[in-house]
């Protein structure tokens, strides 16, 4: 039973491992990255995954070895523990998280901190409800909750190239903005409006996922958001109000 | 002390903590069927979706011919997470061991309060009916997921389910908390009171130390959860508003025009909530971190390394987990700057947890194992908790954390530190304390057997979960495929739920183990494991009241390994 379990080990170690190398090939991996701060949570993530990767291989290796040599004859050594040895892997360790930690400090800064927000007017709000994502612009005055304000629904429009600032409102219950392919996750609070931002440089068309639980239909509130370059943003913005006015002729 | 005559106060209505501790032992066993049933249906939608449900799905989901709905999806999951986590780890590892094996381990003849302990587990009993009540509820169970995040839970007209059936897990889980909190106050009151003599703190086995620290965590964060827990059924029946912003319109409900007070903070709740149930996390494996301890010492021959820095360490868990309920929030809304300090925290408390991985590698070092049934669900335990603690970090790393929150791969990570690691323990538990309770040994060929496939099937089940967590797979969905990126997916998730089913099936060889050896006539040893703890001090099983005179505790329980004598260990009782 020594071998096997040695053999157990390994094989979890190697199944492991090997879970992650294979995983970009086989589309296990994150969807490709279009945003602008997202490469860097990728690389983020990489840092993260190769400390805790060595760690892990390091601890994997021991534990087979340490459980392969038992069959020692004799008794074991009564050895009660070791100061130097704990001070080793206490200090060590927290050295490592400690860099590990404030390696990411300055990035969740950029990402959430108000002060790194982009001096932009909000681009659109998003208002997710029961089991929808609709999306509001302000229209030509530039401000929400007036009569020329802009509606769609599923598909959100956003320009390319520019610092894109969403303001996130819930009518019911909680709900989560994700969207994979910005390395993008916000909670839709009702009461609260928070505010997320992102840039991406190029064209992109991303699937919006709900991510937090919010009802029997959370599997299903899905979404887009369509990044388009800044004159067919504009064009996509005269279209909805074109839209809007021949509507509200008619409704009168 | 003499026992009592009648046989409905020995066996059922019993204040002796040791037919406590197997009723616990009972009932978690119980919930673990109900609580895996539900896990296999989650696997079976998750691969196949909206395919007729075998066996169950007839009579479970009659108005569709079997086929799950989603609501009933829903519900699932959330008595999932609900079951397994105040059902089955907890009575598991702290009522079933911890209330077997204190008095026991430090040589008491009974818990300091044995009436307390009996109604622990007798408010346990109603609250586990109303769990399974909640189930059969005409208008659909509790659907809120196991965290109940308002406004979704408290407003019934939130969605179907969220009527009775939330009403009912909402009482459930307050007599749960109840119960686990008289349950702490007496291990507390126990180990600080009844020690033998000579037992002092410092000789403690590990086993009692974190059995004794899991309680205090009870103690201080659990009657948050439960005050919580009471503010929603106000929300619900008495028109307060705790946790109702203003302006809803929930389903065509409006709070306001229902008489309902708003202006509360939904993130209220989680505060609350996760203030008591990230500690609860270290409830469920500080236990098993104790255990594995004093089974590798045991099936080793060699001393535990670094007794003071295992003491310690658990001690550091179990401050420092009260301030890292945060990193459960980093999208949540919470202020980004408390982001920060929660994310510092939380990768300080990976520190604790890896010395005690380098102590039981240590342990192990020249260690003279066994390799018998109770040692290989140790190292299994180790193993599965360092994947499981490694890819903790990456989720308090808030910038990492945000395309990965709410993913599969958190399902993956807590699986590893809860089923990988608690569930584990418990079997080094089971058979290294079976013969105790029994007098009888598990079989150790079938103990083998189990362990080898257990171990492979739950690398199967739960390691390529952080791949799907990684491609974006939400938590809680139905129906992954309803996003054409995640398509690609399917044959991951088949694959992890075959694997899940055999895993399910796996487990017969433990009960078939269980079964054959109480069937079998009584060994009786006293300490067949050459053990040197208290509790091997006395008959297997121990008579009431537990020891035939008084203890006097000479030594530490970790002298293994002695190099001289006729035998390598020196029990903490008497000369040698
Ligand atoms: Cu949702
Ligand atoms: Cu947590």
């Amino acid at each position: 039973m020594r071998l096997v379990t040695v053999l157990l080990i390994l094989l979890l170690g190697a199944a492991a491992v090997w879970s992650f190398a294979a995983a970009r090939a086989h589309g296990w991996w994150f969807p490709e990255n279009v945003s602008v701060f997202g490469a860097r949570i990728d690389a983020l993530f990489d840092l993260n995954l190769w400390i805790t990767g060595g760690v892990f291989v390091l601890v994997f290796a021991l534990l087979a070895w340490t459980v392969a040599r038992g069959a020692l004859p004799g008794r074991a050594r009564p050895v009660h523990g070791d100061l130097r040895l704990e001070l080793v892997w206490t200090l060590v360790p927290a050295a490592i998280f400690v860099g590990l930690a404030v390696a990411q400090l300055d990035e969740w800064r950029e990402l959430k901190y108000a002060g790194a927000r982009p001096h932009v007017a909000v681009t659109a709000r998003v208002v997710a409800s029961q089991f929808d994502w609709h999306f509001v612009y302000p229209g030509p005055d530039r401000r929400f909750d007036t009569l020329d304000d802009l509606e769609t629904t599923y598909e959100l429009v956003v320009p390319a190239g520019e610092p894109v600032v969403l303001q996130l409102v819930s009518r019911d219950v909680i709900h989560s903005f994700f969207v994979p392919g910005l390395r993008l996750k916000q909670d839709v609070v009702p009461g609260m409006r928070p505010e997320v931002w992102f840039e991406v440089r190029g064209p992109a068309d991303l699937e919006l996922v709900c991510a937090e639980l919010c009802g029997w239909g959370h599997y299903k509130m899905a979404g887009r958001v369509r990044v388009v370059p800044r004159a067919a943003f504009d064009a996509h913005l005269a279209a909805l109000e074109r839209a809007f006015r021949s509507n509200g002729k008619d409704e009168r | 002390m003499t026992a009592p005559s009648s046989l409905l106060r020995r066996r059922v209505f019993s204040t002796d903590h040791k037919v406590i501790g197997v009723q616990f032992l009972l009932f978690s066993a119980f919930f673990l069927v109900l609580g895996g049933l539900t896990a296999l249906a989650i696997r079976w939608q998750l691969a196949w979706p909206w395919s007729r449900v075998p066996i169950v799905g007839k009579a479970l989901y009659p108005a569709t011919g079997g086929v799950m709905t989603p609501e009933g999806y829903t519900v699932l999951f959330t008595l999932h997470g609900t079951i397994m986590i105040f059902f089955v780890i907890i009575p598991l590892l702290v009522g079933a061991f911890g209330n077997f094996l204190i008095p026991l381990m430090i040589g008491a003849r009974d818990m300091a309060f044995p009436r307390l302990n009996a109604a622990s587990f007798w408010l346990m009993v109603p609250a586990g009916a109303l769990i399974v009540a909640s189930f059969f509820v005409a208008s659909g169970g509790p659907a809120s997921g196991w965290t109940a995040y308002p406004p979704l839970a408290p407003i019934a007209s939130a969605a179907a389910g969220r009527g009775l059936g939330q009403t009912l897990w909402l009482v459930s889980v307050f007599l749960a908390g109840v119960a686990s909190t008289l349950g702490a106050l007496n291990y507390v009151a126990t180990v600080v009171m009844l020690r033998a003599r000579g037992l002092s703190w410092t000789r403690l086995p590990l086993t009692v130390w974190a059995l004794f620290f899991s309680a205090i965590i009870q103690l201080v964060a659990l009657p948050v959860l439960t005050a919580g827990a009471v503010l929603q059924l106000f929300d619900r029946f008495l028109g307060t508003g705790f946790y109702t912003p203003a302006h809803l319109v929930v389903n065509q409900f409006t709070p306001e025009s229902a008489g309902h007070a708003v202006g509360g903070q939904p993130l209220l709740w989680q505060h609350l909530f996760w203030f008591y149930s990230h500690p609860a996390v270290y409830v469920m494996v500080l236990p098993a971190m104790g255990i594995v301890s004093d089974v590798l010492a045991v099936h080793g021959r060699k001393p535990v390394f670094g007794y003071r820095p295992m003491v310690f360490s658990m001690g550091t868990i179990v401050v420092l987990g009260m301030f890292v309920w945060g990193h459960h929030m980093f999208v949540s809304g919470l202020d980004p700057a408390a982001g920060t300090a929660f994310m510092l925290s939380t990768i300080l408390i990976a520190l604790p947890s890896s010395v005690k991985v380098f102590n039981w590698l240590a342990t192990l070092w020249g260690s003279r194992p066994r390799y018998d049934a109770a040692f290989l669900n140790a190292v299994g335990f180790v193993a599965m908790f360092v994947i499981g603690g490694l890819s903790g970090i990456w989720l308090a790393s808030t910038p990492v954390d945000v395309p990965l929150h709410d993913t599969a791969l958190v399902v993956g990570h807590f699986h590893f530190v809860v089923f990988g690691g608690s569930v584990f323990a418990a079997f080094a538990a089971l058979h290294h304390w079976f013969p105790k309770m029994t007098g009888r040994r598990l079989d150790e060929r079938l103990g083998k057997l189990h362990f080898a496939g257990t171990f492979v099937l739950t690398a199967c089940v739960f390691l390529m979960m952080h791949q799907l967590g990684m491609a974006g797979q939400p938590r809680r969905v139905a129906d992954p495929y309803v996003y054409a990126g995640l398509a690609h997916l399917k044959p991951l998730n088949v694959f992890i739920s075959k694997s899940a089913f055999l895993l399910a099936a796996w487990q017969g060889f433990l009960v078939v183990n269980v079964v054959k050896t109480l069937l079998a006539k009584p060994e009786g040893e006293r300490n067949p494991w050459d053990a040197n703890t208290l509790e091997w001090e006395t008959a297997s099983p121990p008579p009431h009241a537990n020891f035939e005179a008084e203890l006097v505790v000479a030594r530490g329980p970790y002298e293994y390994g002695v190099p001289d004598g006729p035998r390598d260990h020196r029990r903490q009782v008497g000369p040698g």
